[in-house]
């Protein structure tokens, strides 16, 4: 922690932090905001802070003009499905890589980090091949399979390792005394301590899979099985002009539930990201 | 990590005699176990990351037409179309000059702050919040946002306008939409890097800067003597995750200037998906794929040679 700051150096701190605030804050703000104007309003300036007559008009037709309550499921369930699932792929393996002694460990590790190295864009032509000839473009499958055990979750499988690495063994060692088999020592002690990186890795993995855009637009063709953000950039109108109301709408649909849970509970995402094997 | 055996005997150890030992050792059944947990990682990292990178390389050697059905071998052809790309040279600088942009802004803001964080201040946890918030924004929700504000008639202009300044058209332009993109992208994710760094700060022993307060040293000396080379470790990690990630941007581009104006915009990601999947040239698609992958590799290996010079400890 710095020193202590006289009254006069304080006010210029606050007076700093809050004119940088601005872009951060403003807007998330305006998105909420002006998605409950009429079109005209949005374009107002000075924009009023708060919507004079707030209205849910953009809302009702975010519904109508696209299956939205569906994409919304979609990005929903995919993006929980991944979480757990790589949560269990990672966990698994960092608990193997970090306690437990087999033969070819280091090799396989390599093998496994090389996923570091290779970004999924690198590898977006040939997987599309692989899945087409599969026949699974246009469904869910490659954005579940792919980061469930592809790269994305070797970076979660790093951490895990960093963590059990970092976590002292003897109760783990002590339950093997007393006759636990490898898979319920992991279970039963080791994952419960595990509770920090797993919420890390859980929060990470959630926002990259609800992020996700160039895999669905690669993947995906059909109204119906679209994930949010693909969603978002279709509210276009006969002109290929974006609805800007109805843009807002289901935009402010899309940020503010992942907003709210993070205004909740900021203190483990930011510590859970700050201290989690990410510091290197 | 090594790898330690406790159980070595003597080397003269036979079979043991009487009754026989029975197969599943505790070593043995360690060994399963380990292979056990590891199956769907390692499996997964085979199928969807190392078998699609030989991929690549095999389908960078032929081109594939989905509608016909036809898969050719074409040889070199798609390396040679490559050096012949009259475009390929202002998506290597629009990568470069979006990457070099991103990772100054970013490193330079999320320092910035986290040093204001950092002193002791009420509300810096509430401040730290804010900043923290589009990190958790769906990234396209963040993008369209902006998207409105940096339009001709959007805020930022509505706003410049009050002070007199004629603001440009910022996404259309052939200067100002790379900056935009940049500094779009920046707001979204520096609070990321601004948290590793406040931890880092956090981890700098106060002690340190009372000794330079009594030798005299300024608070600027303090800071690049002291902070700067104490959190060096972190400075390096974030400037790796800030890079490969820069090249890594696509939805940003998509969304905001698809590219333009002209290719002034068009990053190689962004390039490849055009090749690949709008104009369907799969193979040479998969030669810019190998670019990409050549670019993350050179500079992974950059980085780590800094390491191995710049940073000052390692813990």
């Amino acid at each position: 922690m710095s020193r202590d700051l006289s009254r006069r150096t304080k006010l210029v701190l606050y007076g700093v932090l809050l004119v940088l605030a601005i872009p951060f804050v403003f807007p998330t703000w305006w998105m909420v905001t002006s998605s409950l104007k009429p079109v005209a309003d949005i374009f107002a300036f000075p924009p009023d802070l708060l919507p004079t007559n707030p209205r849910l008009d953009a809302y009702r037709r975010v519904f109508e003009l696209q299956p939205f309550g569906q994409q919304y499921l979609n990005s929903l369930y995919i993006a929980l499905l991944v979480t757990v699932g790589t949560l269990a792929v990672s966990a698994l393996a960092g608990y193997a890589f970090a306690r437990i002694r087999f033969r070819g460990q280091n090799v396989l590790f390599l093998v496994v980090l090389a996923g570091l190295l290779i970004p999924s864009e690198v590898t977006i032509v040939p997987l599309f091949q692989m899945f087409f000839k599969l026949g699974l473009v246009n469904t869910h499958w490659p954005l579940i399979l792919v980061p469930i055990f592809g790269a994305p979750s070797v970076l979660a499988t790093f951490i895990m390792r960093q963590f059990f690495i970092s976590l002292p063994g003897e109760l783990e060692e002590a339950a093997r005394v007393d006759g636990l088999g490898r898979f319920a020592t992991f279970w039963r002690i080791a994952l419960p301590l595990s509770r920090p990186a797993l919420g890390a890795v859980a929060i990470f993995t959630f926002l990259h899979s609800w992020n996700l855009y160039l895999e669905p637009i690669v993947f995906l063709s059909s109204p119906e099985k679209f994930t949010l953000p693909q969603a978002l950039t279709q509210f276009v109108d006969a002109y290929g002009g974006p609805m800007w109301d109805v843009q807002l709408a289901a935009a402010s649909m899309t940020a503010l539930p992942v907003l709210v849970v993070f205004v909740i509970a900021q203190k483990q995402f930011v510590e859970g990201l700050a201290h989690t094997g990410l510091k290197g | 990590m090594t790898q330690t055996d406790t159980r070595v005997g003597p080397a003269t150890a036979g079979p043991a005699p009487g009754p026989a030992r029975p197969f599943w050792t505790t070593r043995r059944r360690d060994h399963l176990a380990g292979y056990l947990f590891i199956t769907p990682q390692l499996l997964g990292s085979v199928v969807f990351v190392i078998l699609p990178l030989i991929l690549v390389v095999w389908y960078s050697l032929h081109e594939w037409n989905v509608l016909a059905g036809t898969f050719d071998f074409v040889g070199t052809d798609n390396y040679q179309a490559l050096v012949d790309d009259p475009n390929l040279g202002a998506v290597l600088r629009a990568t470069g000059l979006f990457s070099v942009g991103l990772v100054v802004f970013n490193l330079g803001l999320a320092l910035l702050l986290a040093v204001l964080l950092n002193q002791k201040l009420r509300g810096t946890i509430l401040f730290r919040t804010l900043f923290f918030s589009p990190v958790v924004v769906s990234l396209v929700a963040w993008t369209i946002v902006w998207g409105f504000l940096l339009q001709d008639n959007g805020g930022l202009n509505s706003l410049l306008d009050t002070v007199g300044v004629d603001g440009p058209n910022w996404l259309r332009g052939e200067g100002t939409a790379m900056l935009s993109v940049i500094v779009v992208q920046v707001f979204k994710n520096v609070g990321l890097n601004m948290v590793l760094f406040l931890a880092a700060l956090q981890g700098v022993p106060a002690d340190l800067y009372e000794a330079a307060e009594v030798d005299g040293a300024s608070r600027l000396r303090q800071f690049w003597r002291i902070t700067v080379p104490l959190i060096s470790p972190t400075i390096l990690l974030t400037s790796i995750i800030t890079v490969v990630g820069s090249l890594q941007v696509f939805a940003q581009i998509a969304v905001l200037t698809q590219g333009g104006p002209g290719t002034s915009t068009t990053v190689l990601v962004y390039y490849l998906y055009q090749q690949a999947f709008q104009f369907h040239h799969f193979g040479y698609g998969a030669t810019l794929s190998i670019v990409l992958f050549a670019i993350v590799l050179a500079l992974t290996v950059l980085q780590w040679q800094m390491r191995k010079r710049w940073v000052f400890h390692e813990s």
